[in-house]
């Protein structure tokens, strides 16, 4: 069963792997994701990015792409954790983290995780900066290309 | 018996643009799916006419599940619009 959270405060990556890994002597391997916040974005300097998400959704699409994971991969567990509200550069904004018996599990369902969920998860970033501008991140078609390397044939 | 309605939200800049987060509706005549219902509100004013335009790219979810112009819609659904996603 995958971990799932949304909140605002900061995540503890040491008390999140701890929790994954406490008594099992059957992982071999932990692939771990953390996103933050890059200060740069298009040549302007970043003050702050809000997060907004749907509430009533997010946690279920979550959910789902673990589920997505487990299905594909063998996986010993899984944690989904990501930030809403505003945060400043530097601050993390997600964690992944997937426990396998070997590490090509690990290390896919990891990578998997963040790209299905930067393309399916009901979230939306707004970048503001000390200009006073402010304006909604737009999708990339990067991620897209990133998330569609998963796609199943057929 | 209570009025079929559908309950609506906006998200990110739709919401901002609307100036609205949610508002319920009663399901207007000939609106039994999504495509129906976005032509239905871009007829309504000039501002559902704007997040709704060509070339703007909208989302939409039917009781917090990805759907597309052809996702059937009844009284009682939970209608969300959003841009392509960004978090992560």
């Amino acid at each position: 069963m995958a971990r799932v959270v949304v909140q605002e405060a900061a995540f503890d990556l040491g008390a999140e792997f701890a929790a994954l890994t406490a008594g099992r002597r059957d992982i071999g391997g932990i692939g771990a994701f953390v996103g933050t916040v890059r200060e740069l974005s298009g040549g302007q300097r970043l003050e702050a990015m809000t997060l907004e998400h749907y509430p009533a959704m997010t946690a279920a699409s979550l959910s789902h792409i673990a589920a997505e994971a487990e299905r594909r991969w063998d996986l010993l567990g899984c944690t989904l954790i990501h930030r809403i509200g505003r945060l400043e550069p530097g601050a993390p904004i997600v964690l992944v983290l997937a426990a396998a018996a070997h590490r090509d599990a690990a290390l896919a369902a990891t990578g998997f995780l963040i790209d299905w969920l930067k393309t399916r998860a009901p979230f939306w970033k707004k970048e503001c900066f000390a200009d006073g501008d402010a304006h909604w991140v737009e999708a990339r078609a990067e991620d897209d290309a990133a998330a569609a390397r998963w796609s199943e044939p057929g | 018996m209570s009025a079929p309605s559908l309950h609506i939200l906006y998200f990110a800049w739709l919401r901002e643009r609307l100036g609205l987060g949610e508002e319920c509706l009663m399901l207007p005549e000939g609106v039994d799916t999504v495509g129906t219902l976005i032509a239905w509100l871009r007829g309504r004013d000039d501002r559902y006419g704007a997040i709704f335009a060509d070339g703007r790219v909208v989302r939409c979810a039917v009781n917090q599940e990805f759907a597309g112009p052809d996702t059937p819609l009844a009284a009682g659904d939970e209608v969300a619009f959003f841009p392509p996603v960004t978090g992560g």
